[in-house]
């Protein structure tokens, strides 16, 4: 993923990752450590707290905690941004990220990167770099594991989804 | 699951009736609108729709100020009224008032009023949300919500620091927002000025009471400096402006016999000269810009708090939270 990454988007001069808070964030961070890794330069890293921007505040009861959004301190402004979450799944997170980026500045491209597609789209958004897509049923669940916060790194599909965690 | 901070109802008439919890779920969703501020694009979609009537019954440049920048980083629609040209003059009442603007279809009201209770009167008879921006000498929860993420800020943590709150107390709604919200927070807090302003049967509250000022800043890590209302002297509470100073006024040479470096507040607007010196004001353990500028990430968290989907939608609205 990391080669098709500065593959798509040209070197890593321009490049900014953007995860989207909490486990694109990580995503985003190991990607980030793997490309410095293989092209031996800096790359630009940040992150994104959509639930402001989420489409379902006006419904939703008690309302979710909210995060803090980093840029990194260059800006994005005629970048070339990859959006990195964990599970692309209706696109309605995709759409939030798209709409605070476009807040924080103009970048020159922006790709959506993402470690499984997971299909069940209900927004016509779709990403250009895919880990792994995964054909689940409406009611499972998939749970993308990251080192940072669950002490490993892992794929589960959750039969049924819980009522409550 | 998203993790969600719990609802505390649908007005912030005070911090009186709030749990500790509840407090401090409202700072910490402060944290992250202080960021808000520092964007270039200072605005986020969160309540847009939603309109906001600020209905200021009592002159207010700084509160009225900072609700309304909340409200607009927030996207919300916002519209001013002041009781100078207004109906109220003509006579009209708080509720008459109150259900002309619920015609008109809004969703929440911030209002300031010079009695006590006006803000408990108004949202039991009206479905929006209404927040308390201060009324008479009950509470101004924003403002003491304000003050306590500074003090959090400032020394880390609320629980066990000692906070006196100099001055007018008896007619101070700053003040009592500043007791109710300290205390449950596990601060220890304590009250100095004139005994002339001070409630009778403030201990009740389970606050310190200091007769001198020199005791008080021996004993705090913070203090809180009210201002004193000029018309108060014409009133007698105060023999005059330049005894109140020489007693009570917080100056360099009085801070120099503290122990410790003291964090000075004051609500704003400074009566230089009178209950604070312009060294202190302008000195390096003064944060009172500080406490303007999370007055309005505090403001914009209780927008954000306040204006979420009624409770019971909740249950049907769990699992749209996926990616």
């Amino acid at each position: 993923m990391a080669r098709e990454v500065t593959e798509r988007t040209g070197g890593t001069e321009r490049l900014v990752l953007m995860g989207i808070h909490r486990r694109g964030d990580e995503i985003a961070a190991l990607l980030h450590d793997e490309i410095e890794k293989a092209e031996g330069k800096p790359v630009a890293l940040g992150s994104l707290d959509i639930t402001l921007y989420r489409d379902d505040l006006g419904t939703v009861g008690p309302r979710p905690l909210i995060g803090e959004s980093t840029l990194p301190p260059e800006g994005i402004d005629d970048r070339v941004v990859v959006i990195v979450d964990d599970v692309l799944y209706t696109g309605r997170t995709a759409r939030a990220a798209l709409n605070e980026l476009m807040d924080w500045g103009r970048p020159s491209k922006v790709y959506l990167c993402v470690l499984i597609d997971r299909g069940g789209r209900e927004l016509p958004i779709q990403p250009d770099i895919v880990g792994r897509k995964v054909e689940v049923i409406g009611n499972r669940k998939i749970e993308v594991l990251v080192p940072a916060l669950d002490g490993r790194l892992a794929v589960e599909i959750v039969k049924n989804l819980p009522a409550e965690k | 699951m998203t993790p969600t901070v719990a609802h505390f109802g649908k007005d912030l008439i005070g911090l009186e009736p709030l749990t500790g919890d509840q407090i401090r779920a409202i700072l910490d969703t402060a944290e992250p609108f202080k960021e808000i501020s520092e964007r270039r694009i200072k605005k986020v979609p969160v309540l847009r729709g939603k309109t906001i009537v600020n209905l200021f019954f009592e002159p207010s440049t700084r509160t009225r100020i900072s609700f309304e920048f909340a409200e607009k980083r927030l996207s919300a629609d916002t519209v001013n009224i002041q009781t100078a040209g207004s109906s109220v003059v003509k006579g009209e009442t708080l509720v008459d008032t109150a259900r002309n603007l619920e015609a008109m279809r809004i969703d929440m009201v911030v209002m300031r009023h010079s009695a006590s209770g006006a803000a408990r009167f108004l949202a039991e008879r009206i479905p929006s949300n209404v927040i308390n921006a201060g009324d008479g000498s009950h509470e101004h929860p924003t403002q003491g919500l304000l003050d306590l993420l500074t003090i959090r800020d400032n020394l880390g943590k609320i629980e066990g620091a000692k906070v006196c709150i100099v001055g007018d107390i008896l007619h101070s709604r700053v003040a009592r927002s500043n007791i109710y919200g300290l205390i449950k927070l596990g601060a220890e807090v304590a009250v100095c000025g004139p005994p002339t302003l001070q409630p009778v049967g403030i201990e009740e509250l389970g606050v310190h009471i200091f007769n001198r000022v020199e005791e008080a800043i021996e004993w705090a890590d913070a203090l809180n400096v009210l201002r004193l209302q000029l018309e108060r002297m014409q009133s007698g509470y105060v023999p005059s402006l330049r005894e109140y100073n020489r007693l009570w006024g917080i100056s360099t040479a009085r801070l120099e016999h503290a122990p410790k470096e003291l964090l000075i507040l004051h609500p704003g607007p400074m009566n230089r000269g009178v209950e604070i010196d312009s060294d202190v004001a302008d000195g390096e353990h003064s944060v009172i810009l500080d406490q303007v500028t999370n007055g309005v990430a505090v403001r914009m968290a209780v927008l954000y708090l306040l204006a979420g989907g009624a409770p019971e939608k909740a249950e049907s609205a769990k699992g749209g939270a996926e990616s």
